[in-house]
């Protein structure tokens, strides 16, 4: 990570108006220049076919911005490519191979009827010349950027073997404004920051969403009556509940991989502790038993433990307990302050804000080899959230006045700027894969 | 008050310098003390009004500072502490709420831990110096709502804090 040269790729910036005001989208990527494993593709502007107008969705150079911040793929650049061919027989291998193209996509959007438009795509092996996929999707034209996503994710699974995770919301929250004027919103957009719609806005803090394992809930922390306040909310509905506002704090949401359950940090007990509710019967029972502050419990994939943030060796570090109760093990011996994991690949690796001294950096920590590996380049780096398939961390940085979010792939080689709002955009929370 | 202390602290050198006259060759000068002296918020026989609230000069001070990751409250803000104790003492219907808060670095959730722990600080402090627990509610906004949107020690150190903010004044 030292020595890091930024090579700036492109930059396209589009203008959303929202109802709330201006957002602004930046999709700056950042190629840190270092051991270049990432596959050479190529993907051929898709070509329309239909009778109507084209959508009005690129939905080609959606697919070509999924593989190129993955970190997995280069992709050739659109001044480089030379030939458009839209399907198999227009496909002259010799000439990608000049390109030093590993893979190759093309396809052709053709009307589907009602309105709704039909993606072709194949994708092919530049070296066995042989065709990998051959598939077609449909959609409304609204529903185009949804389709190109999924194009993404089967590309990225038929090369590497792993499901994609660009067809995939994240949540996070904003404010604007300041003092006695400022406005929170709870948001979930598109896994690249597009489509941000709002789930709650509130003139009272909001903070620390939480998604569930079928992506149609959010719990989150709410101050709206005065004091913190575990929320649970359906997306569809926009029904929500009041799920814990004990005295002291109500945070910390998480829920357990089978969706049956919810760690909570409250503190009515004297100092914050982890608890865990049923969600069926809404007992709680005490996970942990300290007069430090035990916080920000993530669930282990197989649900049997979890892990946590406690300053009981003074400053905050990652302990690991058993969801069944008993003692904590210290996880984290590196780094003044380790805090907010968020856990990937079965369990063998673990992402946290790192402090050390004034600086807070999102790093990865490797249970299997015991390395610890720093993945963002900022000053105020926290709250990461592994993407569903391990690929990316999404966490929020600070920018001058403001806060954005980033999204780096794992190894914090390839990085893009996803969301830019007016005031503070914070705790990104990448959702879980949506079903086909 | 200042020049009582003064005398007293005079004579007391004088006194002292002739118990062992033997040894002093020089008269001296009176000796300015080293530590201010004058440091007494409430009058042992003085009450409160509920209008004091907006123009004591210590009761108007709201606001109590913590070092980085710290939570004791520091001697400077002891005198604050002790006049709104004496306040709630003399007003037992008066209610206040503890704001804590934090400055932005570290985690957000570690640091609604942080606020909940100021709180709890002035809190007992409130409680040792004659304010009933009944009257002191704590709430932590841990980073969230910060006066100072700055990246720097001199916004971070405006965050950290306790505000003691009345519900009720009497």
């Amino acid at each position: 990570m030292r020595n890091r040269t930024l090579i700036r790729f492109g930059l396209l910036l589009l203008l959303l108006v929202s109802a709330n005001g201006a957002w602004a989208q930046g999709l700056t990527i950042e190629i840190n220049d270092g051991s270049r494993t990432a596959d050479p593709i190529a993907v051929v502007p898709f070509a329309f076919e239909g009778a109507g107008l084209p959508p009005e969705t690129d939905v080609s150079e959606i697919v070509r911005a999924d593989l190129a911040r993955s970190g997995k793929f280069f992709t050739l650049a659109r001044r480089d490519i030379v030939e458009f061919p839209t399907r198999e027989s227009e496909v002259k291998f010799a000439t990608w191979r000049l390109l030093k193209q590993n893979y190759l996509v093309v396809g052709r959007i053709a009307d589907a009827g009602d309105g709704a438009l039909r993606v072709e795509f194949e994708l092919f092996d530049v070296a066995r010349q042989s065709r990998m996929i051959g598939l077609a999707i449909s959609g409304q034209r609204t529903a185009m950027r949804d389709v190109a996503h999924q194009i993404a994710d089967l590309i990225y699974e038929k090369i590497l073997g792993v499901r994609g995770a660009f067809w995939t919301r994240i949540a996070y929250v904003t404010s604007v404004g300041l003092g006695q004027n400022t406005q929170y919103a709870l948001m979930v957009a598109d896994s690249d920051g597009f489509n941000p719609q709002v789930v709650v806005r509130s003139r009272e803090p909001l903070m620390s969403p939480a998604w569930s394992p079928d992506g149609r809930r959010l719990a989150y922390v709410s101050f709206e009556r005065g004091n913190s306040s575990v929320y649970l909310q359906d997306l569809s509905t926009g029904s929500r509940e009041l799920i814990s506002a004990q005295k002291g704090i109500n945070g910390g949401p998480a829920f357990s991989p089978d969706g049956t359950k919810l760690a909570l940090n409250l503190s009515y007990g004297g100092s914050p502790d982890i608890y865990i509710m049923d969600l069926a019967s809404r007992k709680s029972t005490k996970l942990t038993n300290h007069f430090a502050i035990d916080v920000e419990a993530a669930w282990m994939p197989d649900g049997r433990s979890l892990v946590f943030t406690s300053d009981r060796s003074g400053k905050p570090q990652l302990y690991e307990v058993s969801a069944a109760g008993g003692d904590a093990a210290r996880l984290t011996f590196q780094g003044q302050y380790n805090a907010r994991a968020t856990i990937c690949c079965d369990g063998k690796k673990i992402a946290m804000a790192q402090g050390n001294g004034n600086v807070y950096r999102i790093t990865v920590f490797d249970r299997t080899t015991g390395t610890y590996t720093e993945i963002s380049p900022g000053n105020v780096d926290e709250s990461p959230s592994f993407a569903p398939n391990g690929s990316m961390v999404l966490y929020a940085a600070t920018e001058g006045p403001r806060g954005v979010l980033y999204a780096v792939s794992a190894d914090g080689r390839v990085r893009q700027r996803l969301v830019l709002a007016d005031g503070d955009v914070r705790e990104p929370a990448w959702g879980p894969f949506r079903q086909r | 008050m200042k020049n009582t202390v003064r005398i007293l602290f005079a004579a007391m050198l004088v006194a002292g310098l002739g118990a062992c006259a033997k040894k002093a060759v020089k008269p001296s000068a009176p000796v300015e003390p080293a530590t201010p002296t004058d440091t007494t918020p409430v009058e042992e026989s003085g009450r409160y009004k509920v209008g004091d609230l907006d123009t004591d000069s210590c009761l108007r001070q709201r606001v109590i500072y913590f070092d980085l990751d710290r939570t004791e409250i520091k001697p400077e803000f002891q005198a604050q502490v002790a006049c709104h104790a004496e306040y709630l003492r003399q007003f037992p219907n008066a209610r206040v709420t503890l704001e804590g808060h934090a400055d932005e670095r570290g985690t957000r959730e570690y640091n609604l831990g942080l606020g909940e722990r100021r709180g709890n600080a002035v809190s007992g402090s409130l409680s040792a110096a004659g304010a009933s627990s009944g009257q002191l509610t704590v709430v932590s906004y841990g980073e969230e709502r910060p006066v100072d949107r700055g990246h720097d020690e001199s916004a971070w150190s405006k965050n950290r804090r306790v505000e003691i903010v009345y519900t009720s004044a009497n």
